[in-house]
């Protein structure tokens, strides 16, 4: 259990099939034993792709989630980076990239094993935007991929975009979270603009058939927090 | 009231306009006719009249006369409207239309009436646009679209005169400044075109003077004709033998009293300030109905049918009583009313006044009504209130600064019409009197955000909404923006709104509740988060057992008999205590002698507050500090209103926590505030004498408040409204509920990620002139830190104060709040650890 719990600075540190992982408050995971970062559903250009129909949302989403994603590869500096799906918010978001953006995103590859995960908003990648394209991948014996296959286990998924909510005594905060049992875990979106699913919603429900824990990302570090704790929308 | 008056004006009414007045036993009144005069010299006019002074009338008799002179409507070629009249509610003007019918249908006049709202069917729109009507009874909303369509310029190119009722309603909030730009519009297309705006009684009446003319350089002013108050209300304050409680909202005591006068009068309505209450009111006026008094309940939350049911009855005449909320402030003639009872606080003079002339429509008779405090500190409230009725004192706000996110929306709609001129738009802009003011520069910056959203960074330009052309002109890009301008079109946005359903306990599976029951209106989706299952509640009219959300809905059974509802929140409601009743609440308290015109229970009161700790002066602020139950808690009084006192609660906290006093939350009502921590103030006052001082220093409003506002709910709410009026984002619409996370987008990330990268964003900029004076109400927290600085008096106790205590009952009642996402989740993962442990 205290290993469970045990807290380090920023990030926390948990097993899913006995592969250590540390979670990250970027959103990232980092696997130490494979110095391998994943992270999941970035959705660039999502604020262009709003724009396309004529809802301008502030078009500084790309850089805000590239600057979490660079904090991540500073952090761990690892010799993989493992793009979970949905990386662009649709097919069209590779070719909207801003030039700045563009190089910041070449910056960050440089050096080190880049491989992005199809999903179902980016299904197909240019090569363009550099790395490997692949549908899913296996890492020791977890499996990564998008979307988590219910019964599989095993795996790390994103696509949910999981969020707890907690209410104390009448306050409320809904935070993005990692959720994970012993056999799988799903990673929160790092896209700025990416909403989220609240963990109580039917979806996870066969996922984690006999529960899970929420590590909720809070603003100076994550927390644990039980199933029975967190609240519907 | 048949004054003489002069001959010229009585000429001007034709004939049979009089014998219409003599057939029903009338006499057209003095204001009617000074009205038709100011018609026929073409001058624009505000009539400021009590209600029951035959307003509407008078509003519309020029343009009846007029339309009576011409040719027959059949004949005539126009397709114009000759009068358009505009209302905040849709009720209103369907009300109004069918008062109109009569002298219409009784004089055989050739006008035809029609009105336009959300639910007129889209043939008839068409065709009110084809072949327009010559009197269009309307809502701002309903102009705003009707000046977008293209075919605007000739539907109103001939129109006459605009009549805008309860004008001093509509000029208070953003649907006012929406209508203002309509006006502007409307003035550039008919130059000809008068206004006549019909209003309660003001506290300056120039402001709605100026509203109604466009502003040049001069501040131009409509005329002003005034009737004069008819008699006197006959007005007092409930009479209470028992002690009333230090807190809370519920008048319990006072309820067979209420029972009783509803019983000895026609029809009563009875006014309450917020939804709970409301229910909480109705509830407890049925237990002691045993005579079965047709008692309703009518507010903004219950089903649109229950609610109409309601209204009809009472036109009816087959109701005793309502009890309702704001939702029954406005206009409508509620039938035979013949007394108001006003139940807690009366929050402003002008509101109450308003809320008085509900009872009673013939003007000359005296309006009756009771004040009900239920509270001793709504004692105070009740006698400031009722000096300020005997005074006719009002408080009415001051006049709006336009928002910028309206006139962004507006900017569309003119897009949407027909191409133009940006030094044009510009100038009609600044004949708006809300606008006057408005610089090039944030006109600009408003067209660039319809156009590409006026990011620095330019990503956008190729997606851009309206274009300038070659020649000039801006136009809407195509036809799916002007569709997308349409359903957006309006300043309302409503809180996120769930339904209510009754269940239905299944019979295969006992103990589960499945989702059969019928819709019994719906709530406030933060007040659903707040529940828990088998919480029970007041709504509609009953206590109800919370089962849980289902789906989209909110799943409740029936209580078994007897259940006292668990009210787990007291909704303090959108009215704040007036800035003027609060400073007439602190005169009271700040002079002795006033004392004696207070009930007794409320003396004693006060004199033990004098002995135990201080009354403060009118300007001062007492701080009181004293420990309870190992904790260190701190009370003040500054009376400026709930919202102002939770931000400064808010910034207090943080200020309190960067100096170590490890302070643990706070409550807030009306009147004062508490927060209790860790450490003795006192103490630390004691080795720092100024301490204080620095701690509710003006500077609060700078770095503590910026920082703040980062996490703020509160202010994320503001800038969601903000964000959906400028059509940043498309509104959401009943049923449209399940479109799934890839279409909709939370406004609470773009806030977060606009704030980043470009904090002076006119859309940043609107919401926080939103903040200072609604939700966070900063403007005035910044005008009581500039009272108060050098005037905190601090009275270190052993124990509660008299006056202290009425705060501190709060807690537990008031939701605790804080931002600090940390802190909430820290108590969740111990809770877990606990559980770990056990």
């Amino acid at each position: 259990m205290t290993a469970l719990l045990k807290i380090k600075h920023a990030t926390s540190e948990i097993a899913v099939q006995g592969c250590a992982m540390v979670l990250d408050l970027t959103g990232a995971i980092y696997l130490p034993e494979h110095d391998v970062l994943l992270v999941a559903d970035l959705h660039f250009e999502k604020g262009s792709s709003f724009a396309l129909r004529g809802m301008m949302l502030p078009p500084y989403d790309t850089r805000e989630t590239l600057k979490a994603l660079c904090a991540a590869v500073a952090r761990f500096d690892p010799r993989v980076v493992i793009a979970l799906g949905d990386s662009f918010h649709d097919i069209g978001g590779p070719d909207r990239l801003g030039d700045a953006e563009r190089s910041t995103l070449a910056d960050v590859q440089h050096g080190r094993d880049w491989i992005w995960v199809t999903g179902n908003h980016d299904h197909t990648l240019p090569a363009s935007i550099g790395g490997e394209v692949v549908h899913e991948i296996e890492v020791g014996p977890l499996t990564l991929r998008h979307e988590p296959v219910e019964g599989a286990g095993s795996e790390i998924a994103g696509h949910f975009h999981p969020v707890g909510k907690v209410v104390m005594r009448g306050r409320s905060t809904r935070r993005r979270c990692f959720l994970t049992d012993e056999a799988r875990c799903i990673m929160p979106a790092l896209g700025a603009y990416a909403g989220g699913l609240n963990v109580c919603d039917q979806a996870f429900v066969p996922l984690f058939p006999v529960g899970f824990t929420a590590h909720l990302i809070g603003t100076e570090r994550i927390f644990a927090i039980a199933r029975a704790m967190l609240c519907r929308d | 009231m048949f004054l003489p008056m002069a001959k010229p004006a009585r000429s001007l009414l034709p004939r049979h306009f009089h014998d219409w007045f003599k057939s029903r036993g009338w006499e057209p009144r003095e204001h009617q006719l000074e009205l038709l005069e100011k018609a026929r010299s073409g001058h624009s006019v505000l009539l400021v009249a009590p209600t029951g002074a035959g307003k509407t009338l008078a509003g519309f008799l020029p343009s009846l006369v007029e339309l009576s002179e011409t040719r027959p409507a059949k004949t005539r070629k126009s397709p114009s409207l000759h009068t358009l009249y505009i209302s905040p509610l849709k009720a209103l003007a369907t009300d109004i239309a069918r008062n109109l019918e009569a002298p219409v249908r009784e004089m055989d006049l050739p006008i035809r009436i029609e009105t336009r709202t959300g639910d007129t069917p889209s043939h008839k729109r068409a065709r009110q646009i084809e072949k327009p009507p010559d009197i269009l009874l309307t809502t701002p909303e309903q102009l705003a679209l009707l000046l977008a369509h293209r075919d605007g310029r000739e539907l109103f190119g001939g129109l006459r005169r605009v009549v805008l009722d309860e004008l001093h309603s509509l000029v208070t909030s953003k649907r006012g400044d929406l209508l203002s730009l309509g006006l502007a519009r409307l003035f550039a297309i008919a130059p000809q075109m008068t206004t006549v705006g019909l209003s309660a009684t003001v506290r300056e009446p120039d402001d709605l003077r100026r509203y109604l003319v466009p502003q040049g350089e001069k501040g131009r002013l409509a005329d002003l004709v005034i009737v004069k108050g008819g008699a006197h209300p006959d007005i007092r304050m409930l009479d209470i033998d028992d002690h009333l409680p230090l807190a809370g909202h519920t008048a319990a005591l006072s309820m067979p009293t209420i029972y009783d006068l509803i019983g000895e009068h026609r029809t009563t309505l009875v006014f309450v300030n917020t939804r709970l209450q409301a229910e909480y009111t109705f509830q407890e006026l049925w237990k002691l109905n045993e005579d079965g008094l047709a008692i309703a309940l009518h507010h903004g939350s219950l089903d649109v049918s229950q609610r109409r049911r309601v209204e009809e009855a009472m036109i009816a005449g087959k109701l005793k009583a309502v009890v309702c909320t704001a939702t029954l402030d406005l206009g409508i003639d509620w039938g035979d009313v013949d007394l108001v009872v006003n139940v807690g606080a009366p929050k402003g003079a002008s509101r109450i006044m308003q809320r008085i002339g509900r009872s009673n429509h013939r003007m000359d008779e005296p309006s009756k009504a009771y004040l009900v405090p239920a509270n001793r500190f709504e004692i105070l409230e009740c006698r400031a209130a009722l000096d300020a009725v005997h005074e006719a004192a009002q408080d009415t706000p001051d006049a709006r600064i336009g928002a910028l996110d309206v006139l962004c929306q507006h900017i569309l709609g003119v897009a949407c019409a027909e191409p133009f001129r940006l030094e044009e738009i510009y100038d009609e802009v600044l004949s708006a009197a809300p606008y006057a003011g408005l610089t090039w520069e944030d006109f600009e910056a408003c067209v660039a955000f319809v156009a590409t959203g006026g990011y620095a960074l330019r990503a956008y330009e190729r997606f851009a909404k309206i274009v300038k052309g070659k020649d000039g002109l801006w136009r809407v890009r195509n036809a799916r923006v002007a569709q997308q301008y349409r359903l957006n079109v309006g300043t309302i946005v409503e809180a996120t709104m769930i339904k209510v359903r009754l269940g239905k306990a299944s019979r295969a599976r006992p103990g589960t509740v499945l989702p059969r029951g019928r819709i019994l209106g719906e709530i406030e989706e933060y007040f659903a988060e707040t529940l828990t299952p088998r919480d029970t509640f007041l709504f509609a009219g009953e206590i109800l057992r919370f089962e849980g959300i289902v789906e989209d809905e909110v799943l409740v059974t029936r209580a078994s008999a007897g259940t006292d509802p668990k009210i787990p929140a007291y909704d303090g409601g959108k009215f704040p205590l007036s800035t003027f009743l609060a400073a007439r609440v602190r005169a009271i308290l700040a002079d002795p002698f006033e004392w004696d015109r207070l009930p007794d229970q409320m003396t004693e009161w006060l004199l033990q507050q004098r002995r135990r700790s201080a009354v403060p002066g009118e300007r001062d602020l007492l701080v009181e500090t004293f420990p309870r139950g190992g904790r260190y808690y701190m009370t003040c009084f500054p009376f400026e209103g709930r919202p102002a006192h939770q931000t400064l609660g808010m910034l207090l906290t943080r200020r309190m926590d960067r100096a170590g006093l490890k302070p643990f939350g706070y409550v807030a009502n009306d009147y004062g505030l508490a927060v209790w921590g860790a450490v003795d103030v006192a103490a630390r006052v004691a080795r720092e004498p100024g301490f204080l001082d620095d701690l509710f220093a003006e500077d609060m409003l700078g770095d503590d408040l910026e920082d703040w506002l980062a996490e703020a709910a509160l202010m994320k709410r503001t800038f969601r409204q903000c964000a959906v009026i400028a059509g940043l984002i498309e509104r959401k619409f009943p049923g449209q509920q399940k479109t799934g996370r890839q279409v909709t987008i939370s406004t609470d990330l773009v806030y977060d990620v606009l704030r980043r990268h470009e904090p002076d964003h006119v859309l940043l900029r609107a919401a926080r002139a939103d903040a200072a004076t609604g939700l966070l109400d900063v403007r005035r927290l910044g005008v009581l830190l500039r009272r108060i600085r050098g005037r905190i008096i601090h009275k270190p106790l052993d124990r509660v104060s008299p006056l202290g205590v009425s705060v501190m009952l709060e807690i537990g009642r008031e939701r605790v709040y804080s931002d600090d996402a940390d802190e909430i989740l820290a108590e969740a993962e111990a809770t877990l650890l606990d559980e770990a442990m056990a």
